[in-house]
């Protein structure tokens, strides 16, 4: 649906369904599969095929994705519209192959080296992990960056009924192409958006590509003049747009003394929590992230600003709540829920916790 | 003189700050010379060529020439150049590589892309060494060498590069040094025509780091090594291992035909699969 038509990957439990499924079917629809030999290959293989014009993906899980950061550097360093769905177990190193986590937050944000602008976004239902796939695609071709999928093995494993939205409904976007003639094409010149027009490999744009830092022509260089704007044009291009990345769900949150900020699996428990405690006439809503890199930090510092406490859950040790914190900067009572021990944080655990800061 | 002028007008970016960034008399120079010379003579489009290459001296050669360019990370090339030449058959998909880059940080990149057979022409630019990050061994480095990280002589055996690719299946294998540029440019031609994953060793001296031993005067003397120690792979036949010890022998050491991983893929699509 959202005009993936190449996929690199390597088997990985909780992820290697997403690799079954396209070896399945991309062929059928005359795309492009191939199983490389590890997660640098798989991604350096998606990087080359979207160079080439395929919107390409890759999926993975925590090793695999700590195999991935080289080259998830390069993408953004280079430019190159890619997508990596990382099923979220729990680590470090082979950790718990077979348990839902959250832990891999912060990886996705500076799992690379250097400084880098990143988006992630993390589905919580069958239906977002569909609709956010595709606006995974969307936003890796619209900014030219690589898009994290940050997924967590309970929601990437679920299974429920969804109504499939018509092909017509869904929009779907493509990479800037340049519209000069080749010889007036400066491949990484800002045209006042922050992302260059982007010409595949063959199409008789003939420019160069490199992770080093780069002048405008693409070419190596180490000139402060040059590399300066070159980093900020990087992050600019993204924060310029940061209104449009505020995607979040809220429930009840009008009147509540205490805000639920959550995402994944644990913003399912959140939400049945709430509704609990809502009939107990406790007043509690929730905020769900739907984007958690950039981290939503207008949305957030408002919802702090209303609510006199605030809860995180997180099944890790507390990764997007050091966010809200750094945010809140003593505004309310910041409280968090930690598990660790490789099941998911259930509704009634939630409740207790909301039920304790109530009193 | 006037073909050379030719080719520089038409083939080296007039858009690229020059001086290059490699030292005079070092070997990968003359390699992108008969590079362009062959990709000349088969009049491909520059259009149609992509360049790709790692990290290290050699990575650098695809900035200078006016083709679709691709510099990638240490040892990974080959895979980028399978996502092209997989999302796009048409190209001319030529990966450089050096030899710390293809065979040791890239070693399992390179024997995958062999086996798979994905129709790529390759080279390794063979200096022994590790040239850009200032003259470490690297696996092509001779047993007892004295290196930057070996001061005291290393301590392990050298890798052939040759033999390596045709044990992994490659379908195109050859060799031949900078000395040697007929035959270099011959086994270019070659690669390129091959169907299947190609690959050429080139021997190159690095007059910088081991050429410091080999007096005032490196690039001269390390070619008029590379010319008193090759021997061809015909002449290698006659000889037993312990003769061709510290031989390097050139010429095509692999020349068979295999489906190609595009072709097994397009058999697939054409069958239209069902579940
Ligand atoms: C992941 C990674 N490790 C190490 C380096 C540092 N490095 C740059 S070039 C190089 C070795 C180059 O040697 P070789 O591949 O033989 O190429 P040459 O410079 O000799 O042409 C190394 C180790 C790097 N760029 N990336
Ligand atoms: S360091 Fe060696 S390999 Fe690198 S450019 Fe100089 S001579 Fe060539
Ligand atoms: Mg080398």
């Amino acid at each position: 649906m959202a005009g993936c038509c190449f996929y690199a990957g390597y088997p990985i439990t909780p992820a290697t369904e997403i690799m079954e499924i396209m070896a399945r079917d991309l062929p059928r629809a005359g795309g492009i599969f191939i199983q490389m030999e590890d997660e640098i290959a798989s991604l350096g293989a998606v990087i080359g095929a979207s160079l080439a014009g395929a919107k390409s993906m890759t999926a993975t899980s925590g090793p695999g994705f700590s195999l991935m950061q080289e080259h998830i550097g390069f993408a953004c360093m280079a430019e190159v519209p890619c997508v990596i769905a990382d099923i979220m177990r729990a680590g470090p190193s082979t950790g718990l192959p077979t348990q839902a986590s959250q832990s891999d937050v912060m990886q996705a944000r500076w799992g690379t080296h250097g400084d880098h602008p990143i988006i992630a976004l993390a589905p919580s239902s069958v239906y977002e992990c569909l609709e956010l796939t595709v606006q995974a695609f969307n936003l890796s071709e619209r900014y030219r960056t690589p898009i994290i999928l940050l997924i967590d093995e309970a929601v990437a494993h679920m299974r429920e009924g969804i109504v499939l939205p018509s092909p017509g409904d869904i929009e779907i976007e493509e990479r800037p192409h340049p519209t000069v003639p080749p010889e007036w094409y400066i491949p990484y010149a800002d045209p006042g958006t922050g992302v260059p027009p982007m010409s595949a490999f063959g199409d008789g744009y003939r420019y160069h590509v490199t992770g080093l830092y780069h002048d405008v022509r693409g070419y190596p260089t180490i000139r402060a003049d040059e590399v300066e704007p070159l980093i900020h044009r990087l992050f600019s291009k993204i924060s310029r747009d940061f209104d449009h990345l505020q995607w979040f769900d809220s429930y009840y949150t009008e009147d509540a003394r205490i805000t639920v900020i959550a995402y994944g699996c644990v913003s399912r428990a959140a939400l049945r929590a709430i509704k609990e405690a809502r009939e107990k006439g406790l007043k509690v809503g929730l905020i769900k992230l739907k984007v958690i890199w950039p981290f939503m930090h207008c949305t957030i510092a408002k919802i702090l600003e209303n609510s006199p406490k605030v809860l995180v859950p997180e099944i890790n040790f507390g990764q997007i709540s050091r966010e809200v914190k750094r945010v809140n900067q003593g505004k309310c009572e910041v409280a968090t829920l930690n598990k660790v021990d490789g099941t998911i944080l259930t509704p009634p655990e939630i409740l207790r916790k909301l039920e304790e800061m109530y009193s | 003189m006037r073909e050379t002028t030719h080719l520089v007008h038409k083939y080296l970016r007039s858009s690229k700050r020059f001086p290059h960034i490699w030292c005079a008399g070092c070997g990968i120079g003359i390699f992108m010379q008969s590079l362009i010379r062959v990709i000349d003579q088969k009049e491909y489009s520059k259009d149609d060529v992509v360049l790709i290459s790692g990290i290290g001296c050699s990575g650098r050669l695809p900035v200078y020439v006016d083709f679709n360019t691709l510099h990638t990370t240490h040892g990974r090339a080959l895979t980028f150049a399978t996502g092209i030449k997989l999302a796009k058959p048409r190209l001319k998909v030529i990966a450089i590589m050096g030899d710390g880059d293809a065979i040791a940080i890239g070693g399992n990149h390179f024997i995958h892309a062999a086996r798979r057979n994905v129709e790529i022409a390759s080279f390794v630019i063979n200096n022994q060494v590790y040239g850009m990050t200032g003259g470490q061994c690297s696996p092509t480095t001779p047993d007892g060498t004295i290196t930057a990280s070996s001061p005291y002589g290393n301590l392990e055996p050298d890798f052939n590069i040759c033999r390596l690719a045709e044990a992994a299946g490659a379908t195109f294998v050859g060799r031949a040094t900078v000395y040697h540029t007929r035959l270099l440019e011959q086994l270019i031609g070659k690669a390129f025509e091959k169907k299947g994953f190609a690959m050429v060793e080139v021997v190159s001296q690095c007059v910088t780091y081991p050429g410091r031993t080999f007096g005032p005067d490196p690039a001269v003397a390390m070619m008029k090594w590379q010319r008193d120690n090759s021997i061809t792979v015909a002449q290698a036949s006659k000889l037993s291992e312990a003769e061709r010890q510290g031989k390097i022998e050139i010429g095509i050491l692999v020349d068979k035909e295999r489906p190609t991983y595009h072709e097994e893929y397009q058999k697939l699509l054409r069958k239209k699969p069902k579940v």
